[in-house]
């Protein structure tokens, strides 16, 4: 800590003005002292020798006068062995551990370290004295439940270092000395098994940046098959409250295929949280075996909580997700939501008296939504293998209209847009993500030819719906009739998916393919039907069959026994497959 | 500590300042008008200027009057003899009773650590089927009852007082008509529930400022009673009211809007109350049902839109009846599987059923023939409408579980309405 000090001179909301002597820094944190706590901040504006802080806790009591105390650090994330499982607010101070110190309620002015100090981690030294060494690569690996977590060293030297001393294998905590770096004056650094980095800097200490290209399976059918994210990619769930954003998200924080998940509940409900608190460590990670729990990351900070640090809390969660990336791990960050986000830029923003964007939004909202997304990324590391940081952001556009600020500063930086509509979920349809609005620019999981032929039984089933609601079912001819129920079929069995059932919600990469294939055969073929209730009746039976081969296991007696009643139910409908369909799947064979 | 002050240099609308030193940030302070006494609280301070919002309006403050500052936060008297008690949003008595001054607490105090909340899984019975068969009440949910000027939510919320299993109900009127006061007085003292009651009551002409204190006022109530071990329900009538009276002074205090005139920090502030809402790992509990009436009936606008966001489903109010379909408790999945082994399943078939009404309805409104199935939707829908959907309707959920079977039986043959066999075989009442 710095021997800075300043004096509050004005008070507005948890923005606080500060004459300060001495340099201060932006982004720099400070202390304001009331009553015996000290209320941890941020600088926000300097102007002459006037601070302008943002305040992490509620401001009540404050008064013109009270010391403030500057610490020259910037807002930062303790970075070390023990971060998984835990379950954080925005500054990374662990709940638990807050709740042991003051009960019930969070307090303001009480904060405790990211890490277990007490705590002793079995170090296994892995780089040799004399190594040149530079900030990211690693000198020691510590077991962490079920990953290797690499020891690096600290992101923030810069140049090459040579490694002078390494400890022995054996137990440490975080924060005793296990090496000596110096520098290349010969200057020593004594480093730990954890340390610092500042939150709103992006973590660089790779070698490249690779395009996204290896899709992430998050085992929704509708997501992988249609609009899939790539590992390292980015995509944006907006929809209207209500909609299904929150159930979507914690499906794909259990099912996604990923090393580690980090969940940033971000001015949302709390009892969302709480939920998620409950309920993972009860469920087995299906790649591990373990509990899910100990693949993830919880930072809350919920609705009610402090706005300033609802800011910094995406930002933290970031940066745990960068860091476990540099160990060559598949991260990734559920932002729930970005809005309340925004939101908080835009309180801020009020109380610096800026001059207001679209609906009051600071006109750097667009730019600091682009940084943050763009935090994302698959990268190649140091020592040649490949990390990725996923994320995934939820928005919660005001009365549902995708047109307001946030939803548009999204949609331009994401590469994948999957858009909730109030009509699928009212209409119980879930996931509720609407097919014909919603895109992706990342690798379908199944054929892209195939997910074209689905998407266009789909396009073409809708045009003919708002025609039939003009002319009537009995203006609609035969042949459109059927193309329409395809497309009702195609959406209730593939669409639409069951995210409380195991088997349904966890439909892997082989299922998608394999029931792609069974669709596009049953949907290009042509049937002997002489009316349209023959042919509604055949859909309905159809689909049915489909929906029960869905809650099947895959490969199982079941599932091959609801696939040849599948099949049974063809041969009856005298079904023909047509030409498209049977280019399409000898294509894929 | 008390220091006077008798050097005001602005008065707009609500808002005074003075020229004051060491005074904290969200202080109160008492102004003595020509009119009386009134409390104001410190709302900004820029050196040594200090804005305070004055409870009871800057109607006739003078310049010249004395500003008093008590070197205190807003506080709320708190122990069991609130009970029974109405107050205004000073905490002044607003009935014949002595003021409280013992054991003061701070309103609008710190959240809760979510560590230290528990998963919401107990049913809280109103004895109003839409609500219990249909849309569960859970112990710590905080849900809004959307609704048009003109229905009657303030009826609903009284019944709900006088039926709810709860220990203690507190009561947060804004901007209440003073007919409504009357009423929710009348009700809860004529069914025997005023004696575990406690009423905050801002009516539409007393002072702006106080509007906004009711809803801290009655949650910070509420955390002590949850906190010795009782089970609170809040209700607030009407958010609406509250949410305008924010606008009105941010926009005195020249802050910039958001949407419609709305503050930015709209959403924080809605969550900042309806997050008090717990169940507490060891103690008692809070559940909030609070109205939220929506101006032209526009869901998307900033106040209901943005409770949406907040809250954990919304009752929908339209035509004096809870409407079945834009109505939800995302909650009563945690409680209505273990109530009765029949109620999930006949509560999702008489909903299918009901919406298959609708349907006809509107074919038969279009002039189309009615066939023989949709004359058994259209008696249905009736009886369904009459016997449960009616606000007056009063059943324990066994009573109205047995009612739905009735009337599915009234209408339907057993496999025409889509339940598991088994559940027909027990339930479907034999005549």
């Amino acid at each position: 800590m710095t021997e800075n000090k300043g004096k509050v001179v004005s008070i507005n909301g948890n923005l606080i003005s500060v004459r300060f002597d001495g340099n201060v820094s932006m982004n720099e944190i400070c202390y304001v002292n009331v009553d015996n706590t000290k209320l941890k901040s941020e600088v926000i504006r300097i102007r002459g020798d006037i601070a302008q802080i943002q305040v992490y806790e509620m401001t009540g009591s404050i008064k013109c006068g009270d010391d403030v105390d500057f610490t020259g650090e910037m807002l930062s994330a303790q970075l070390g062995p023990g971060l998984l499982g835990q379950i954080y607010d925005g500054l990374q101070n662990p709940l638990p551990v807050l709740a042991e110190q003051a009960g019930w309620f969070l307090e303001r002015g009480i904060y405790a370290d990211g890490l277990n100090a007490d705590k002793k981690w079995e170090f296994t030294p892995t780089a040799k004295i004399g190594d040149t060494l530079r900030a990211g690569e690693y000198i020691g690996t510590v077991p962490e439940g079920p990953f290797t977590h690499k020891i690096f060293v600290p992101f923030y030297l810069l140049g090459n270092y040579t490694l002078k001393s390494i400890a022995e294998k054996g137990e440490y905590t975080v924060n005793e000395t296990i090496a000596v770096l110096a520098d290349e004056r010969g200057r020593e650094i004594p480093v730990s098994m954890s340390f610092k980095w500042p939150v709103k800097r992006a973590v660089k200490c790779y070698s490249e940046r690779l395009a996204p290209i290896e899709t992430m399976e998050t085992k929704v059918r509708l997501i992988d098959s249609f609009f899939p994210v790539a590992k390292g990619g980015t995509y944006c769930t907006p929809g209207p409250f209500g909609a299904g954003k929150t159930v979507l998200q914690h499906t794909t924080s259990k099912y996604a295929d990923v090393d580690i998940v980090i969940i940033a509940a971000c001015g949302e409900r709390a009892g969302e949280v709480v939920e998620t608190i409950t309920e993972f460590p009860e469920l087995t990670d299906p790649k591990t075996g373990r509990s899910l729990m100990e693949r993830t990351i919880i930072i809350c900070n919920t609705s009610s909580m402090p706005v300033a640090s609802r800011e910094a809390s995406v930002y933290t969660s970031v940066t745990l997700a960068e860091y476990y990336r540099q160990m060559g791990l598949n991260v990734l960050l559920l932002a729930d939501s970005t809005s309340r986000w925004a939101q908080a830029l835009r309180e801020m923003s009020g109380r610096l008296e800026e001059i207001p964007g679209e609906e009051a939004f600071p006109a750097y909202l667009e730019s600091y939504i682009a940084a943050f997304y763009e935090r994302a990324g698959c990268v190649r590391l140091p020592d040649g293998s490949k990390g990725s940081v996923t994320i995934g952001g939820t928005v919660s556009p005001a009365g549902g209209n995708f047109e307001e600020p946030v939803t548009q500063a999204t949609l331009k930086v994401v590469g994948a847009f999957h858009g909730l509509s109030r009509e699928r979920s009212d209409a119980r349809k879930y996931p509720a993500i609407d097919p014909l609005i919603s895109w992706s620019k990342y690798r379908t999981v199944t054929d892209s030819a195939k997910s074209a032929f689905c998407k266009n039984i789909l396009l073409h089933g809708d045009e003919i719906g708002s025609m039939m609601k003009v002319v009537g079912e009995e203006g609609t001819s035969l042949a459109d009739y059927i193309a329409y129920l395809k497309s009702e079929m195609l959406d209730s069995v593939y669409l639409q998916q069951n995210s409380f059932d195991l088997v349904d919600a966890n439909c892997g990469t082989a299922r998608q393919r394999y029931v792609t294939d069974k669709l596009i055969y049953v949907l290009g073929s042509e049937y002997a039907l002489e009316n349209k209730d023959d042919a509604r009746s055949f859909f309905n039976r159809m689909r049915q069959k489909f929906i029960d081969w869905n809650y099947t296991e895959f490969e199982s007696e079941a599932f091959a026994k609801a696939e040849s009643e599948i099949d049974a139910m063809y041969a009856d409908g005298k079904g023909k497959t047509n030409r498209e369909a049977e280019l399409l799947l000898k294509g894929g064979e | 500590m008390n220091k006077v002050f008798n050097r005001i240099e602005s008065i707009t609308g609500n808002v005074i300042t003075v020229r004051a030193e060491g005074v904290r940030y969200r202080e109160l302070a008492q102004i003595n008008t020509r009119f009386g006494k009134s409390l104001a609280e410190v709302n900004k301070i820029d050196g040594e200027l200090v804005s305070l919002q004055v409870f009871a309006g800057g109607q006739g403050i003078s310049t010249g009057d004395e500003v008093r500052f008590l070197g205190h936060e807003m506080r709320v008297s708190f122990s069991e003899d609130l009970l029974g008690r109405i107050f205004n949003g000073s905490g002044e008595p607003r009935d014949k009773g002595p003021a409280l001054t013992d054991n003061m607490k701070a309103i609008g105090g710190p959240s809760v650590n979510p560590t230290k909340r528990i998963l919401a899984n107990r049913m809280m019975r109103t004895n109003i089927p839409m609500i219990d068969m249909f849309n569960t009440l859970v112990v710590s949910q905080k849900l809004p009852i959307f609704s048009i000027s003109g229905e009657p939510y303030n009826q609903l919320l009284a019944r709900i007082a006088l039926q709810a299993e709860a220990d203690v109900i507190v009561l947060g009127g804004m901007g209440l008509k003073y007919d409504d006061f009357l009423y929710f007085k009348e009700e809860l003292s004529n069914g025997g529930a005023l004696s575990k009651t406690v009423m905050f009551i801002h009516t539409a002409s007393d002072p702006t400022v106080e509007c906004m204190m009711i809803p801290d006022m009655a949650l910070a109530v509420a955390e002590q009673f949850a906190l010795q071990d009782k089970d609170v329900l809040v209700l607030l009538t009407d958010m609406t009211n509250f949410a305008d009276a924010m606008k009105e002074i941010a926009i005195t205090q020249e802050q910039v809007p958001s949407n419609r005139g709305y503050p930015g920090d709209l959403y924080s502030q809605l969550a900042s109350r309806y997050e008090k809402a717990v169940d507490f790992d060891d103690s008692g509990s809070v559940t909030v049902l609070a109205v939220t009436t929506m101006p032209g009936d526009d869901v998307t606008h900033p106040v209901p839109d943005n409770t949406g966001y907040i809250t954990e489903g919304q009752y929908y109010l339209k035509g004096g009846r809870i409407e079945p379909f834009g109505s939800l408790s995302r909650l009563k999945q945690n409680v209505n599987g273990k109530t009765r082994k029949d109620h999930r399943a006949l509560m999702d078939a008489m909903i299918r059923m009901y919406s298959s009404y609708k349907e006809t309805l509107e074919k038969k409104n279009m002039g189309f023939a009615m066939t023989r199935w949709d004359e058994k939707l259209l008696k249905y829908g009736q009886l369904f409408e009459n016997k449960l959907m009616d606000l007056s309707v009063n059943l324990s959920l066994e009573e109205a579980l047995d009612l739905g079977w009735e009337i599915l039986a009234e209408c339907f043959e057993k496999d025409e309405t889509g339940i598991k066999s088994d559940l027909t075989d027990e339930f479907w009442p034999v005549r």
